[in-house]
């Protein structure tokens, strides 16, 4: 079997996982709709009010990164659950086959759930964020938190704090990807130049790449008994 | 061993004091008065011998720990470890002795404790990365296993510095360097009085490490006595 059919495998493996509870995908889109109405509390946010164009990037990558940090917690800590990741290190595939068929999973999860509040987003505050350059820039942020969530992941769910220490470990290394995101859905709202918001994009492509070449090298440490 | 090995460090502690007291009578007295106008804004000033040094440590010790994390990869030998944690709680300390005393220089200078400048925001997000890095240590109990995650954690975290340092960057274009116009105007006399101090805190987080390394060793030697009996 090759390396890809490998991890394509774990994927399909925590697909089909998914697909019978539903558990962690209503968890997290949930969570991004309670985010968003706390926005709005917080910043009076409403359909033609003036801020919501300034708060708008920054309220929709906040639902984002709390639910994938959500989703991440549970990558690992599901596999703890009566040793099924005893199980899958026993399995015949390199270590680094299982983060990058978990990352994948988990990104996956977040895109579907990314995919659901952009239009809820929009009807909402009334931005229109129907626009397949966002696209692009949803997929590199996710793509990148995925990447680092994956590996902290796997270390926090061996840990003794479990679910409370991810968060404090993820957001501040990924603060990158956040900033970038940020930034490029800003400018994408405000009709910048495609030069202006290139920087933002090229920021997030090089985390894209470092960490999952990060977690390549390290992996096997990681999960080493 | 342990012997030879102490001379030397109490050498190192006693060099580091000497250098230490001598900086701190060059920053507070021996370097000449900055060409500013308030009285406030030049005792002010004087904090540079101190903050800059102080963010250097803070810096090298993260790369130390970085270096160290990719040590004991390869070799899993615990002393590696060691440099590790000890390097990454004094650089913690140090980080925090910068956002301290860029705060307490920023009221006089700028008006306001805190601005969200490139340099404060990186600062920040290198304390929060590396206490991440310390209470990461403090949840696992299995001392290998605590070793290969601190050292994993501590490679991730070093190198998501430059990528910050890029997106932060871009994200404050409109605060060009805030500094950079005042170091330029040292006079040949400040000069040598910042890279004293810069040498005398390099020297002191030497003697510190060298401090926090026999601790943790002494510690190891208690914890196998312990076992022995």
């Amino acid at each position: 079997m090759g390396y890809l059919r490998k991890v394509v495998a774990i994927v399909w493996k925590d697909i089909r996982a998914e697909l019978r509870t539903k558990e962690m995908f209503s968890a997290m889109f949930v969570l991004a709709l309670l985010v968003m109405v706390v926005f709005n509390f917080a910043f009076d946010l409403r359909v033609g009010g003036e801020r919501v164009r300034q708060v708008a990037p920054g309220a929709l990558w906040v639902a984002f990164a709390f639910a994938g940090v959500l989703g991440l917690n549970r990558a690992f800590v599901l596999e703890r659950d009566r040793g099924c990741l005893e199980g899958l290190l026993l399995a015949p595939v390199d270590h680094t086959a299982i983060y990058f068929g978990k990352m994948l999973s988990t990104g996956l999860f977040m895109l579907a759930v990314e995919a659901l509040t952009l239009p809820v987003f929009t009807a909402f505050f009334g931005v229109n964020l129907f626009d397949l350059r966002l696209v692009w820039v949803v997929l590199l942020g996710t793509w990148g938190f995925a990447g680092a969530g994956t590996l902290l992941s796997a270390m926090t769910a061996q840990t003794r704090a479990r679910e409370v220490l991810l968060p404090i470990l993820l957001l501040p290394v990924a603060a990158p990807v956040l900033i970038a995101a940020v930034k490029a859905t800003a400018g994408l709202l405000d009709g910048l130049a495609p030069g202006e918001i290139a920087p933002w994009l090229r920021v997030l492509a090089a985390f894209d790449l470092i960490f999952p070449a990060i977690a390549f090298m390290t992996f096997d440490y990681v999960l080493k008994e | 061993m342990r012997q030879k090995k102490d001379t030397g460090l109490i050498g190192l502690t006693a060099l580091s004091a000497a250098m230490m007291m001598a900086a701190l009578y060059l920053a507070l007295a021996g370097a000449p008065e900055a060409n500013l106008k308030s009285e406030t804004g030049r005792l002010a000033q004087r904090i540079i011998y101190f903050h800059i040094p102080t963010a250097w440590v803070g810096f090298l010790a993260f790369f130390v720990t970085f270096a160290a994390g990719v040590g004991y990869l390869r070799t899993q030998a615990r002393r590696w470890d060691i440099v590790a944690l000890a390097s990454a709680e004094i650089g913690t300390a140090f980080m925090l002795g910068v956002l301290l005393s860029g705060s307490i220089w920023a009221r006089p200078a700028w008006g306001v404790w805190w601005v969200w400048d490139e340099r404060l925001t990186l600062s920040l997000i290198q304390f929060l990365v590396y206490a991440g890095y310390l209470m990461l240590r403090g949840t696992v109990e299995d001392p290998a296993r605590r070793a290969r995650f601190a050292a994993v954690y501590g490679i991730a975290a070093f190198v998501s510095v430059p990528i910050n340092f890029i997106a932060i960057r871009l994200w404050r274009t409109q605060h060009p360097l805030m500094f950079g116009a005042e170091k330029g105007g040292l006079s040949p006399e400040m000069m040598f009085a910042f890279f004293f101090c810069l040498i005398a805190f390099t020297l002191w987080y030497a003697a510190l490490l060298g401090h926090r390394i026999r601790l943790e060793r002494l510690r190891d030697e208690v914890e196998a006595v312990k076992q022995n009996m």
